[in-house]
């Protein structure tokens, strides 16, 4: 297999259905499995909650609750019960799903491959890689915003919004555009800061891969594979950091924009 | 890896997970360290009461015991100046006894010296009158020399 052959095959989803009817079944099952991993975990941890002195596990995920409650305390003006939730819930599956990544690349496709016998079987493992599911979160949030938005503001509060900012009321064509691309720009942002970072984190894992699977044939092997360890042994380090920080960045803005869709706008 | 009907799905499982975790995760375990929260501030502000209610009563049995101790040396004072004072009394009343006594024998003693000197005069008086009437009841008339004689009787 060429080494173009070999990314490619890594980068390509899953797929069934033709068009925008396209399923990635990979991402879909992934992710709902994290999902489903999440509620399993706190659904046992549920049953035996120690209102004392939590213990080990308890703690932790106390530790991560009180984090993630200090960041919305800290960054959402006012009170709003979904806000919590929704950010833990970011930082969890956004993590999990991130930590995907660190798994070694060929290890989970191979292995389904030959339990599934097929050797060409696609399978990416990194739902966070697929745009389908950053953009789907970023847009949920972007929803959230517009929602809030037209909720705290009033209609014509968000009319406003965009006619008369930010440069005041004799600009109102050059505004209404400021302001629809300073909207637009959320969720894009949001959603491709993940995508983009996420997808260049596996991208180099490839090819970190592929400096043992194509270069290193016969004594060349000695230099090469011990390289490849060590560069991969970096990066995973490196990327443990990534992942944790791509997800705290999609829930820290993720508080802000809402944060801001419940600010009232001082009239220019 | 471009945008398909995926999106659909990722974006009812996120909405489902958000309910989820609100469902199993936030609310109990945020409701659980809200209240073991308000318990470890009630205990704190309790064991900071009892500490304050303490120093109170201490404060308080300090001042009671100094209290008790001021009257004890009140009572003590007073207890030694009655006894002095008792004593002084009966100091007092023996002198004057004393005196008393002393100074009715002087007088007993004074009155029966005059006594006796007055009945010693006039037996003296009357025996040197008798005696020099024996002698003299010749020459002298008892009468002429009435006079003389009761001179005699007064100088002695």
């Amino acid at each position: 297999m060429g080494t173009v052959e070999y990314i490619q095959h890594h980068l390509a989803n899953n797929a069934v259905g033709e068009g925008f009817w396209t399923f990635h079944l990979d991402t879909i099952f992934v992710s709902v499995a994290l999902a489903m991993l999440i509620v399993f975990v706190a659904a046992r941890l549920g049953k035996r909650l120690e209102a004392g002195v939590p213990s080990g596990f308890q703690n932790g995920v106390e530790g991560v609750l009180d984090f993630v409650g200090g960041q919305v305390r800290d960054t959402f003006p006012g009170k709003n019960a979904l806000i919590a939730p929704l950010a833990l819930t970011i930082f969890l599956w956004v993590w999990l799903m991130n930590f995907m990544d660190l798994i070694p690349v060929d290890l989970i496709p191979l292995l389904a491959q030959m339990v599934t016998g097929n050797p060409d079987l696609h399978l990416k493992i990194v739902p966070t890689t697929d745009l389908n599911t950053s953009m789907a979160m970023a847009l949920s949030v972007f929803g959230l915003i517009l929602f809030y938005n037209i909720k705290v503001k009033g209609l014509w509060g968000f009319t406003k919004m965009f006619l008369f900012h930010p440069f005041g009321k004799f600009f109102i064509p050059f505004n209404v555009v400021m302001t629809l691309i300073e909207e637009v720009s959320k969720p894009l942002s949001l959603g491709l800061r993940l995508f983009g970072n996420m997808f260049a984190g596996e991208l180099v894992f490839l090819l970190i891969a592929l400096i043992g699977g194509t270069l290193a044939v016969g004594v060349g092997a000695l230099f090469w594979a011990p390289l490849q360890a060590l560069l991969d042994l970096g990066w995973l380090i490196f990327h443990v950091l990534v992942i944790t920080l791509q997800s705290f960045i999609f829930m820290v803005l993720t508080i802000v924009y809402l944060g801001m869709a419940h600010t009232e706008m001082d009239d220019h | 890896m471009s945008i398909n009907a995926t999106l659909l799905i990722q974006i009812v499982a996120f909405v489902l997970l958000i309910w989820f975790v609100n469902k199993v995760l936030w609310g109990p375990i945020s409701k659980l360290m809200e209240e073991r929260q308000k318990r470890i501030a009630d205990g704190l502000s309790a064991a900071e009461k009892g500490k304050r209610e303490l120093e109170m009563a201490e404060k308080r049995a300090k001042e009671v015991l100094k209290d008790a101790k001021e009257q004890a040396q009140n009572i003590i004072g007073q207890a030694e100046k009655r006894a002095n004072e008792i004593v002084d009394d009966a100091k007092t009343k023996a002198q004057e006894e004393a005196e008393r006594v002393r100074a009715g024998a002087q007088a007993e003693l004074a009155q029966e010296v005059a006594a006796a000197r007055e009945q010693l005069r006039t037996e003296v008086a009357s025996l040197a009158a008798a005696g020099a009437g024996q002698i003299l009841a010749r020459e002298i008339d008892a009468k002429a020399h009435q006079d003389i004689l009761d001179r005699l009787v007064k100088q002695i």
